[in-house]
């Protein structure tokens, strides 16, 4: 272990270059999945027929495949049906179509956790199943998804890893460009990139269990 | 499309699919046993058992599983110390899957109405006899969805042993690809992981159904 050689400056700066594109690509993905994914919810919960069944198929089939499966195919295999994307795009591409799916189970699961009471109440006022979606059954529901909902986000942070496979250069990818010029520089390097990711994340959850207990409460 | 890579390559898939199985199955029953022994090191009363629990389960869920079996094979052979791939497949994923599991059993466990372990108290039960005879079987149907999710993870967290050359389902599928085109072969690969994951899904699901009928109807 050679922890001088670890932590020059040119290597740290080559790592931060990396926790750009790691930070690039979770964070547009975490947006389009949640926005994509929540549609896909709604969609599942309000039990709109053919859509639904059709939004089911798409949300098992991604849940039970590999995200690095997933990553593959939307790199090689476009690339295959001559659809060349940046190789940033294609990750979060892919990162989207799959985090969507787990995005849409755990909405769909908050907005069944809603009383079917409240609904009823809300009906009665005179809302329309519109409005009682709107003003009642998303806000009471949504709120219950914020713990499962972070720990997705973690999740892809943490995912975004994978796409050393088809070397993205994002932190991983860096860090082991590193280690691989200088082999003694191997576990201050990955400690080091662990404390990187391990940050962000914790934060995160610190961040998830504030909001917990001030909305849910 | 074409698949006559199957011919060629057939060997190498099934000696994927089954290295992938045997990972799984091995990572499966280590998780389970880091999981239980985590989850009552968080429970202890012991302040130093609490804290390991805790940090353990923080720093594990908080760092990607990438990281970790590169850990375990790049960073630990540049100390002279060389694991097999099966050896680091099973431990990274077993050490990864087993934060996730402590944490659902001690959730489950503290899912437990408190007026529970108190009844079982005040009628003379010892908290040992409490937790054996009253608390546990509770727990247990909350408890075993949770990680039945965490196995189905675990089986799909298992091609990261391709990124180390693993010679998982996932490495069968890379090495192919480098004579034949890679539509077919990704699809022959989904259909594979679906053949593992489909049916742990299914038992999940049932799981899930039937004890949450079986909670509402106490």
């Amino acid at each position: 272990m050679d922890i001088q050689k670890a932590f020059t400056k040119e290597h740290l700066l080559f790592l931060l270059d990396g926790l750009w594109v790691t930070l690039e690509v979770a964070i547009i993905a975490i947006v389009a999945s949640f926005l994509f994914g929540s549609i896909l919810g709604i969609i599942r919960y309000t039990r709109i027929p053919v859509i639904s069944q059709l939004v089911g198929i798409y949300i098992d089939t991604l849940r039970n495949l590999p995200l690095l499966l997933i990553i593959f195919m939307g790199y090689f295999g476009l690339k295959e049906l001559n659809i060349d994307l940046p190789i940033t795009t294609s990750v979060i591409l892919s990162m989207t179509i799959f985090t969507s799916a787990l995005v849409a189970e755990i909405v769909r699961s908050g907005l069944n956790s809603v009383q079917p009471g409240l609904i009823e109440a809300a009906r009665s006022q005179g809302f329309n199943a519109v409005q009682t979606l709107w003003y009642v059954i998303l806000p009471l529901g949504l709120k219950r998804t914020i713990p499962p909902m972070v720990s997705q986000f973690v999740t892809v942070i943490k995912d975004t890893s994978l796409a050393v496979a088809i070397s993205l250069p994002e932190l991983t990818h860096n860090a082991q460009i590193i280690y691989n010029k200088e082999f003694n520089a191997t576990i201050p390097i990955l400690l080091l990139v662990a404390m990187i990711y391990f940050t962000i994340n914790y934060f995160l959850s610190l961040v998830s269990r504030y909001l917990e207990r001030r909305l849910v409460g | 499309m074409d698949f006559s890579f199957l011919q060629v390559y057939q060997d190498s898939f099934i000696n994927g699919f089954l290295m992938t199985l045997s990972v799984s199955i091995t990572a499966l029953f280590l998780s389970l046993l880091i999981g239980i022994v985590i989850a009552t090191f968080r429970f202890s009363r012991v302040t130093l058992l609490e804290w390991i629990g805790t940090a353990y389960v923080e720093f594990f869920r908080n760092t990607p599983i990438v990281i970790q079996v590169f850990f375990f094979y790049f960073g630990l052979a540049s100390v002279s110390i060389n694991l097999s791939k099966f050896t680091v497949g099973s431990l990274g994923l077993a050490i990864y899957t087993g934060a996730f599991i402590a944490e659902a059993i001690r959730a489950g466990i503290l899912s437990i109405d408190p007026g529970q372990m108190e009844a079982a108290r005040s009628s003379g039960l010892s908290y040992v006899q409490a937790m054996r005879y009253v608390i546990l079987p509770q727990a247990l149907k909350i408890v075993i969805p949770p990680v039945g999710n965490q196995f189905l993870n675990l089986v799909k967290n298992s091609s990261v042993l391709a990124i180390i050359a693993g010679g998982d389902l996932m490495y069968a599928a890379d090495e192919a690809s480098v004579d034949y085109d890679v539509i077919p072969i990704y699809i022959v690969i989904a259909i594979l992981y679906l053949l593992i994951t489909v049916p742990l899904s299914m038992v999940i699901h049932y799981l899930e159904r039937r004890w949450a009928t079986d909670r509402q109807r106490r």
